[in-house]
């Protein structure tokens, strides 16, 4: 109750208005504005989901007895004649890297108040998100209808491959579907001018964060899923 | 390069060689797998440039370089919690693992 007001002499207020006063006076512990801050700690949450599924990967992978699909042979592609291991997803790791590049390059020109390059390469951005979606679609009904894989089995090896790559694949993708959205809704109000009224372009670093993550987790996966 | 009230801003010549560089490693991860290489040799490199992307798409595309230490810690040392739960899962697939070994042997 009051208790502790009375001996620093403060009044606390009671109900919902304490609750507020109490997680926002004179407390603020991150110097940085509060949607970096909420993004930063909805990102590490986040890491704790990924690493979640990458650990259980790790774990059905470690104790299964049959042998492992191998990667490199599953994701090959045959261009031109061109019998290629892994191509695709190399292809998709290079895009995702070119649009945070671009992300990079729109959060510094968002600081420099330059409303129309901003949108630009926001837009870009999203375009090599939509483009990676793609080729994950590709890859996925190429698994499927081709290769036959399913998430309880699969004709190359240990069953436990499928439920782990559409488990993680599949909420990556997700992840970058949804920031494809995020960053064409906040390159829109770029667009509009909303930030210059409002003389603060902080909406694009946090998108950007967003984004930079979405790759980041894809640094990881690739490591673990097809390159290990 | 300073971090101010006004937001992160660093000329765009840094994200354009980190950019590069991010480009140089992924070239050389996915080389590790064109070149066949096994075991050991394969995993060091795998984790090494990992590691590396990481660090620098955090640093710099992310700025978490520039920001205040107490930023960096509260949100860099939780995922450290994480290698216990690495290391609990690698003993527990061991286990499982060598039990499979024995059960199916039978």
């Amino acid at each position: 109750m009051s208790d502790i007001g009375s001996t620093t002499g403060a009044v606390l207020a009671e109900g919902m208005p304490g609750i507020v006063d109490d997680w926002s006076a004179d407390k603020e512990a991150f110097q940085v504005p509060w949607g970096k801050a909420m993004m930063w700690i909805f990102l590490l949450s986040d890491t704790f989901i990924f690493s979640c599924f990458l650990t259980s990967y790790m774990n059905v992978r470690m104790s299964t007895t049959v042998p492992w699909p191998n990667p490199s042979e599953v994701f090959a592609l045959t261009i031109f004649g061109n019998h290629m291991p892994l191509i695709l997803i190399a292809i998709m790791t290079f895009i995702l890297i070119s649009s945070s590049g671009t992300m990079a390059m729109a959060v510094n020109f968002g600081y420099r108040k330059d409303r129309v390059k901003t949108a630009v390469l926001m837009l870009a951005t999203a375009a090599f998100g939509l483009s990676f979606v793609g080729m994950q679609a590709f890859e996925w009904t190429k698994l499927i209808v081709e290769e036959g894989v399913r998430p309880w089995g699969n004709p190359m090896g240990a069953a436990q491959f499928g439920s782990c790559f559409f488990m993680i694949t599949g909420f990556h993708g997700l992840h970058v579907s949804a920031g494809v959205i995020y960053l064409s809704v906040i390159a829109f109000k770029v667009y509009r001018g909303d930030y210059d009224k409002s003389n603060n372009y902080e909406a694009v670093e946090i998108a950007g964060l967003y984004w930079h993550f979405v790759d980041l987790v894809w640094v990881f996966i690739f490591a673990f899923f097809y390159l290990w | 390069m300073e971090a101010t009230a006004e937001g992160q801003q660093h000329p765009i010549s840094i994200y354009l060689k980190i950019w590069l560089l991010l480009f140089v490693l992924s070239t050389l991860s996915y080389l590790v797998d064109v070149l066949g290489f096994e075991s050991y040799l394969r995993w060091g490199l795998i984790l090494t440039f990992m590691f590396l992307k990481a660090g620098f798409i955090i640093a710099i595309f992310m700025h978490m370089a520039w920001e205040r230490l107490a930023l960096a810690y509260a949100i860099l040392c939780p995922p450290l919690c994480l290698l216990v739960l690495i290391s609990l899962m690698a003993i527990e697939a061991e286990y499982t693992f060598f039990t499979r070994l024995l059960f199916f042997s039978q």
